[in-house]
């Protein structure tokens, strides 16, 4: 199936945007991964119900983007493919919940539908920031970074491993899939029967390769250690960089600025 | 003492599923010779190539690279010695980059920035594709892709090169390019390949497997004038060798 190989080359050029050299790429990983995960926690640990408070942290996305000059088409779409999948996780909020919070005219809005809405925001937001940080950083450095923070060494390269091996899952699945379409002339082929057969002929292909590619990797000298070819040294430009980001979502998480934002404006207007 | 002699002995391989894949394999390979190792699909070619770094460990039987015998504690200085580059270089390619992937190796070394990228830089010009660097491996063409493989392996300095089917899958230009490159080499060379127009070109020494046994040792040329021996063990003189089919007019083609 062609769209399996597309989905994967769309994310391969995920990785190679981190190869650019914005100010924001010079950044040392684990500046950028520490800002991402205060970043995340700030977003998520409004409550449910929150909307306008959490329309100020797009700052933190755009500013990143645009700095790092990362293509905002591209990520916009990323980040639609996984609001999908939020979607199908918030979608009976409106139905279970039908308390009405807000009242626009003679519309009531209810808590379930303003929940949904949080959730998405939530998701675009956190979403958005991973993918921000794996362009401007790279996976391997990402892992590397979670290993110089103190994340057991085990853990960072299960989690690298993890990453290599969705492009080899979708790369196989890709081809299984492509054979597949072509020998059921274009009709359903062997139905459902066909899928047991085929998914588990991929695990074991899957398994293979991963394996053959292992086995390369320890032909080139890897002992369980990597190396991300940036070198770069936790200096003030990550101090500074750590820090105003870290106060400006801390500040953002802790005052309502939206609302001190909409009074002030209010004051001014007559 | 010389890193460039690769010496098996009695080398036996039993799979988990019990199938014998080689038996009582011996060779040694001498500074600077260029070896083929052919024979059938199945003969035992890979699996023997495999043993040579240390991706399989035999069942019984040694092997020594130089004066070191292949054992787990050898191993990091065994791989940086033998260099493997894979019949398909999409298992061997496998970050962002050709330039992360060459780098992949050295790195692994523990040189620095610099002199990684000195070997990176030297490595790609030595197979032609400095061009290629910033390039993602998956949108080169086979021919690329398989002098990049190249690069990767030399940019660890190998003593010895061993290549498992190095003209699989190439156009017939790039297979010239890629048997020229290997001419130039000085190192110890170690190839398997049902290609043997290339053995002819490249090897002055022959290795038959054939079920997992050496059948014939020797001069390639010898061994390819032995047609029974080539018949027994599946295999075919080299094209090159058996003469044009249209002016023995051993075709049908007749001219009126």
């Amino acid at each position: 199936m062609t769209s399996i190989h597309a989905a994967v080359i769309d994310l391969k050029r995920l990785e190679l945007l981190a190869e650019s050299d914005s100010a924001i790429h010079v950044i040392d990983a684990r500046a950028k991964v520490l800002v991402t995960l205060v970043f995340i926690v700030a977003v998520v640990s409004h409550n449910r119900y929150e909307l306008a408070r959490l329309l100020p942290f797009f700052i933190f996305p755009a500013v990143m983007i645009a700095l790092a000059g990362l293509p905002t088409l591209y990520l916009a779409r990323k980040i639609a493919l996984i609001s999908i999948f939020v979607l199908m996780v918030g979608l009976f909020n409106p139905v279970f919940d039908r308390t009405i919070l807000y009242q626009v005219g003679q519309w009531g809005i209810s808590g379930g539908w303003i929940s949904l809405f949080s959730l998405l925001i939530r998701s675009m937001l956190t979403v958005g920031a991973a993918f921000i940080l794996v362009g401007t950083t790279g996976f391997t450095a990402v892992c590397q970074a979670l290993e110089r923070l103190g994340i057991p060494q085990l853990f960072a390269i299960q989690l690298l491993f993890l990453h290599r091996y969705i492009f080899v899952l979708a790369d196989e699945a890709g081809r299984s899939s492509r054979a597949r379409e072509l020998r059921s002339c274009g009709k359903k082929g062997l139905g459902v029967a066909s899928f047991g057969s085929l998914v588990g002929h991929l695990l074991l292909r899957t398994w293979q390769r991963a394996e053959r590619i292992h086995t390369a990797m320890l032909a080139r000298g890897f002992v369980g250690q990597f190396h991300a070819h940036r070198k770069s040294r936790f200096g003030m430009a990550e101090i500074y960089f750590l820090l105003g980001w870290s106060t400006l979502f801390i500040l953002l998480r802790a005052f309502d600025i939206t609302e001190t934002l909409v009074a002030s404006m209010a004051g001014v207007l007559p | 003492m010389s890193h460039h002699i690769v010496e098996a002995k009695n080398l036996q391989h039993v799979y988990p599923d019990g199938t014998i894949a080689i038996k009582d394999v011996s060779f040694r390979i001498t500074h600077g010779e260029s070896v083929a190792i052919i024979g059938a699909n199945g003969a035992g070619k890979s699996t023997l190539l495999q043993h040579l770094n240390g991706c399989l460990i035999a069942t019984s039987g040694q092997i020594r690279i130089g004066d070191t015998q292949l054992s787990k504690g050898t191993l990091p200085d065994i791989r940086r010695t033998v260099g493997m580059v894979f019949q398909y270089p999409d298992d061997q390619l496998f970050m962002p980059t050709v330039f992360e992937d060459v780098a992949f190796g050295p790195l692994n070394l523990g040189l620095s920035g610099e002199e990684v990228e000195q070997r990176v830089t030297e490595a790609l010009e030595r197979v032609g594709a400095g061009h290629l660097r910033t390039k993602p491996p998956y949108n080169l063409s086979g021919g690329e892709k398989k002098r990049v493989a190249i690069a990767t392996v030399l940019a660890m300095s190998p003593d010895i090169l061993v290549m498992d089917e190095p003209t699989s899958g190439l156009d017939p230009f790039a297979r010239r390019q890629l048997i020229s490159l290997l001419r130039e080499f000085q190192h110890t060379k170690i190839f398997t390949s049902h290609d043997l127009d290339m053995v002819l070109d490249l090897c002055q020494r022959t290795i038959i497997l054939h079920e997992g046994e050496i059948m014939a040792d020797g001069p390639t040329g010898e061994i390819f004038l032995n047609e029974e021996l080539l018949a027994a063990c599946r295999l075919e003189k080299p094209f090159s060798m058996q003469g044009c089919p249209i002016c023995n007019g051993k075709t049908g083609t007749k001219k009126t």
